[in-house]
């Protein structure tokens, strides 16, 4: 079963809970995913919409995990105050760390990120990052108390899939014993079997099913994705060859 | 005195956080604060003296990937 920090859970898609057309196509597309993690935010509340208030209701009825983020931080420092934020807020030691360093491609910042991480695992968090797949940057989370790694397939919103196949499957053969988690960048459910079958141990999800014509459809096809790909890694998959190589036996055949 | 309020102008006669927080009737409302870039949890909202030209944010769960 897929363990994060000592929990353990069956399904193994995390879907995150931005860009749905609306608050109860959102609740369908959690509800068909089967997901039991989803990933929230905070932002500023104001005065008269109380907007946060009606999310959180929505978040509690679901009765899924909650894992928050710390989503548009741009330095260790601000990351650090969101967590502690966020830890009081949702009554979680999880939090989902995002250090960004590019505001074109979201890419994460390596060196705040490891810096954050550090502060947060010190003050008894339990650190997802949202990391490049650069493999020293893995090492140095790993040292600084991460059980979880959370490399991106591909910018986050780019539905581009999985950039650096190699990169991943060298980080899956690094951290064996690392809960690893492709975040960002998938765009359709074959991107989430892929890594899957890679070995990953989830996949997150959220612009792919929010912003799809049927989220609630794309929730489901996503969710068998990452039961097949799941079912695939298990069962040991063949190597890929140049040449090919008959199935069909040649002994026995009519000579004609 | 005036104060900045989630980034904007806002005059208050709030002297401490909890203070601020009712008067803006945020006070039973599920959110979490800073001052000046620093976490405040709900327990020191009270402890907490407000200054002018402090800043304050007030975030509240929300959408998020």
């Amino acid at each position: 079963m897929l363990e994060f920090y000592g929990k353990r859970f069956g399904s193994r898609l995390l879907l995150g809970t931005a860009r749905y057309p609306s608050p109860a196509i959102l609740a369908d597309a959690v509800r068909a995913s089967t997901c039991e993690i989803v990933t929230v935010s905070l932002r500023r509340e104001s005065g008269d919409m109380r907007a946060g208030q009606d999310f959180w209701a929505l978040m509690k009825e679901l009765g899924t995990h909650i894992l928050p983020n710390t989503a548009g931080c741009h330095s260790a420092r601000e990351a650090v105050t969101t967590a502690r934020m966020a830890r009081e807020v949702f009554a979680t030691s999880w939090i989902k760390l995002e250090v960004i360093g590019d505001s074109d491609t979201l890419q994460p910042d390596p060196f705040g990120l490891v810096e954050a991480a550090r502060i947060l695992c010190s003050e008894g968090f339990e650190v997802f990052p949202y990391m490049n797949d650069d493999l020293v940057v893995a090492e140095k989370l790993v040292e600084a108390g991460c059980r979880v790694l959370m490399p991106w397939g591909a910018p986050i919103g780019s539905g581009r899939g999985l950039n650096n196949p190699y990169a991943l499957r060298t980080m899956r053969a690094h951290f064996p014993d690392i809960t690893l988690v492709v975040d960002a960048g998938l765009g359709v459910p074959s991107h989430a079997a892929a890594a899957m079958e890679l070995g990953y141990d989830a996949v997150l999800v959220n612009t792919a099913v929010a912003k799809a014509g049927d989220p609630v459809a794309m929730a489901r096809a996503f969710a068998a994705a990452v039961e097949a790909g799941r079912l695939a890694f298990e069962a040991d998959p063949i190597d890929a060859l140049d040449m090919a190589v008959p199935s069909t036996p040649l002994l026995g055949k009519a000579l004609l | 005195m005036k104060i900045v309020l989630n980034g904007k102008s806002h005059e208050t006669a709030s002297t401490d956080l909890a203070s601020l927080l009712a008067e803006i009737d945020f006070a039973d409302a599920i959110v979490a604060t800073a001052l000046n870039g620093e976490f405040v949890s709900v327990d020191q909202r009270d402890g907490v003296s407000l200054q002018p030209g402090d800043r304050v944010e007030i975030v509240a769960p929300m959408q998020g990937g």
